[in-house]
């Protein structure tokens, strides 16, 4: 329930030993390089961006080439790939590798090659396709296109607007060249966009004819074949063919590189690491015979990086506490439980420095809220087991993908024990089996009460229970201001408001109005009584006349101190919106006992016996899914909104070491094995 | 169904309409809500197939104003005897009762269905962007569905706070 406290380590050593430090610290992955030096004359820093792009050019190649690859020779992947995380590779499979990278690198951009000329051969498809798509009118014709007629005549070729009668054009030339009478007008075919025709004149009226038919929207044809159109249209057809045969031979000599795939991946890791490696020495100070590098380092790393480097080069290593102000970046540490909820806090803020870490308290929380809104006992025994089974199966997969997979078996075992509490399994499925298939309702009662059967006694308790994590976040933001030595704010800000909420909460119970939602009527000793009308008052009182002690104006400060009492119907609508415990519980019992009952409406036998176990499965498994989501959203919102809300500031920075990042392997680090 | 009047049994019928307004409103309410949420997810989608399962979860939110009706009518068929066991004489006064039980989840889940479809649009934006920011992304949705929640848990409690 803390924050790891970091140190800064700065090493000093030989501009020889640089690539060899560097590496050390980026297979150990415990050290973020920060560096507080300026530039001086005496230190400089070196330009690595040309090294480095062009490893980065190298990965992506490399990358490019596994994406042709999986194109075209998909690689076999279960469902739950993403959960298997990145292989372990042992150090001497990588170098192997590595020293194979220019055959390697060529096999790469062999096959960008390949995917290339796929892609010039489909354009050149795309291209023929066209061609044959303008040729297909003039199938009929039995001349070639560019056909110049014969010794005395001339062919005109071309389209007119759709509809056009042989008849009309005739009409046309009459019209516009009435001293050509030796015209002979063939429409070859019509379709919706155009008729397609062929009209023969003399040669010497050629000119005039044309003109003629222009006035009727006459135009010669874009693309023209010197050859006759069905023959040039095999001829197409037949060249297509061969470019069809080429792409398939290329993509079976691509999926013939299967066994590549793996060293792609090295590579590309390979170059990856060798990347980030020169970005970093881009950024250390040099000088003419040594270097510096300087990171913050977890305190319980620094031994760790002492006896790796401090004894294996020649070198200072300088070992500090960290400044008033700096900025370190934030790494929690928590017990193993409350660690799978790290991921709940990191995606709402990570505390800033100083900030108490509150993941150990709202663990404890977030379990009993969501197992409070699932609240079926099959359900989290399905979830429970679910995760466990993932949890084993797959040891290797990603940190975050792991704490969230915990998180959700520890959430699976609270349903289940609220389930059991509730009575609920499946919903009723119990009730109904035993009374649709043997005749007899069997009930299996319930631990503590059913929400069902009286639904005003668990609102009551939800809103309870949300007191409780209201008043626990209360009570941080008091630890807080302790701790920081602001007694006077603590006073103010929480003792005042915590005696002005018991004291309205002790009023509250005695009333009619409670009693009648509870059932029961509660009736107090006298001196409690005035004890709640004393807190109240003092409470309300103090806020009033301290809430705006900021202020040397004592209007103002009257006024801001009745406006903070105005927080009251905050803490107000943050109690109520607790009743979602109740609500989401129970849209999770009463769907399920719908689906149950839709189950059982075919009767029993073997036909109902089927039908109700298909819609049993389907059933719940939508029900499971929504109601899952559901309570996972609303206990981040309980967490985030209502109870960091009372505390909770966040803003720290992210801890991120110079490490091996790789996408696609793990190299095992030879120092962790001996 | 003979010889039974409508206007002998109008508190059934009342109840009946309650039933129906819960469920048709509110699930009116999570179909625009999720069908608005689903065209921004699938834009999403033709750019980067990868973070289908997160708009998924996105487009799902405004679908539980469906359930809650469906919970509702439910509730009230049962009460009314209408699932399991024979009808209860219900008197028109009873019937009008449940009938205004049930419009707080109706119209509240219409409503917050179509802008918690519209919030989860937004947030599917912010997927698009920053896939590492799905914590507080997935907040604003559920943020809206805060006041379905209570409008369902006021049905809830009215609808079995009815005596027949």
């Amino acid at each position: 329930m803390a924050v790891l406290q970091m140190q800064r380590v700065s090493i000093c050593a030989l501009k020889k030993d640089r690539k060899a430090i560097l590496e050390k610290l980026q297979s150990m992955g415990i050290m973020e390089i920060n560096h507080v030096i300026d530039d001086d004359e005496d230190f400089e820093r070196m330009d690595t961006m040309n090294v480095r792009q062009g490893f980065e050019k190298n990965a992506q190649t490399a990358d490019h080439a596994l994406d042709i690859l999986n194109q075209y020779a998909p690689e076999k992947k279960s469902l739950f790939a993403s959960l298997e995380g990145k292989k372990l590779v042992g150090q001497e499979q990588f170098q192997k590798a590595v020293s194979r990278k220019k055959e390697i690198m060529r096999d790469a951009k062999g096959l960008m090659d390949l995917s290339k000329e796929i892609a010039e051969n489909k354009a050149g498809i795309q291209k023929l396709e066209n061609q044959i798509e303008s040729l297909s009118p003039w199938m009929a014709l039995e001349v070639p296109m560019n056909y110049k007629g014969t010794a005395k005549t001339a062919m005109l070729l071309g389209t007119m607007a759709p509809g056009t009668t042989q008849e009309a054009v005739y009409r046309l030339i009459a019209e516009h060249a009435p001293e050509n009478t030796a015209v002979d007008v063939e429409i070859i075919t019509s379709d919706k966009d155009a008729v397609y025709l062929a009209v023969f004149c003399m040669k010497k009226e050629e000119r005039a004819v044309e003109d003629a038919l222009r006035t009727g929207g006459f135009a010669r044809p874009t693309q023209t074949a010197n050859q006759i159109p069905a023959k040039a249209k095999a001829e197409y057809e037949a060249e297509k063919e061969k470019l069809l045969n080429r792409i398939a031979a290329i993509e079976k000599e691509i999926s013939g590189k299967e066994g590549i795939r793996e060293d792609l991946k090295f590579i590309s890791d390979y170059f990856r690491i060798r990347a980030e490696k020169y970005e970093i020495l881009g950024t250390l100070p040099q000088s003419k015979r040594t270097f510096i590098v300087s990171g913050y380092v977890a305190k319980k790393g620094v031994p760790a990086i002492e006896k790796a480097i401090g004894n294996g080069f020649d070198c200072i290593i300088d070992v500090e506490e960290l400044k008033d102000e700096e900025e370190p970046p934030i790494v929690l540490q928590n017990n193993g439980f409350s660690a799978s909820m790290e991921g709940v806090l990191e995606s709402y803020a990570l505390p800033h420095k100083g900030e108490f870490d509150p993941t150990t308290i709202m663990s404890f929380f977030y379990v009993f809220f969501f197992g409070m809104m699932l609240s079926d006992a099959a359900y989290g025994a399905i979830l429970a087991i679910a995760c466990f089974v993932v949890l084993k199966k797959f040891p290797r997969m990603g940190t975050g993908m792991k704490k969230m997979m915990k998180m959700f078996m520890y959430c699976g075992v609270s349903t289940l024990i609220w389930g059991i509490l509730f009575g609920g399994y499946f919903g009723n499925v119990v009730d109904i089996v035993s009374s649709t298939f043997f005749g007899k309702t069997v009930t299996v009662p319930a631990l503590w009460f059913a929400p069902l059967d009286d639904p005003m006694k668990l609102l009551i308790y939800s809103l309870a229970f949300g007191l409780v994590h209201l008043f626990v976040g209360l009570g941080i933001k008091g630890y807080m201001l302790l701790k920081d030595g602001k007694t006077l704010d603590f006073f103010c800000d929480v003792v005042l408001w915590y005696a002005l909420l018991i004291g309205l909460i002790l009023l509250l119970i005695p009333t009619d109005i409670f009693a009648s939602i509870m059932g029961s009527k509660v009736v107090f000793p006298a001196a409690l009584n005035t004890l709640a009308k004393v807190l109240a008052i003092i409470g309300a009182l103090g806020l009033v006349l301290m809430s705006g002690r900021a202020n040397k104006n004592p209007a103002l400060r009257i006024a801001l101190g009745a406006y903070d009492l105005y927080n009251i119907t905050g803490w107000l609508s943050d109690v109520l919106s607790y009743s979602r415990l109740l609500a989401l519980g129970l849209a999770t019992g009463v769907i399920a006992s719908v689906i149950n009952q839709m189950a059982s409406m075919a009767g029993n036998g073997i036909v109902g016996a089927i039908i109700f176990i298909l819609i049993f499965i389907v059933g719940h498994t939508l029900n499971l899914a929504i109601n899952l989501l559901g309570a996972y959203v609303h206990t981040n919102r309980l967490q985030f909104v209502e109870f960091f809300g009372k505390f909770y500031e966040g803003g720290g920075k992210a801890f991120h070491p110079f490490e091996a990042d790789t996408m696609y392997v793990t190299v095992q680090d030879v120092t962790e094995n001996n | 169904m003979e010889g039974i009047s409508i206007w002998s049994n109008l508190g059934l019928v009342y109840a009946l309409l309650g039933a129906a307004v819960a469920v048709f409103l509110a699930g009116a309410g999570s179909a625009i809500g999720v069908g608005i949420a689903g065209q921004a997810a699938a834009g999403v989608v033709t750019e980067d197939p990868s973070k289908f399962g997160q708009v998924l979860v996105m487009q799902l939110l405004p679908g539980t104003q469906g359930l809650y009706g469906l919970l509702i009518g439910f509730i009230t068929l049962s009460k009314v005897g209408l699932i399991g066991g024979g009808a209860a004489d219900i008197d028109p006064q009873t019937g009008l009762l449940i009938l205004a039980a049930c419009l707080p989840i109706g119209i509240v889940g219409l409503i917050s269905g179509k802008y918690q479809g519209k919030t989860s649009a937004a947030s599917i934006g912010i997927i698009a962007k920053r896939p590492d920011q799905f914590g507080k992304a997935m907040l604003f949705p559920a943020m809206v569905e805060t006041y379905a929640i209570l409008a369902l848990l006021i049905s809830f409690l009215a609808v079995s706070g009815v005596q027949i």
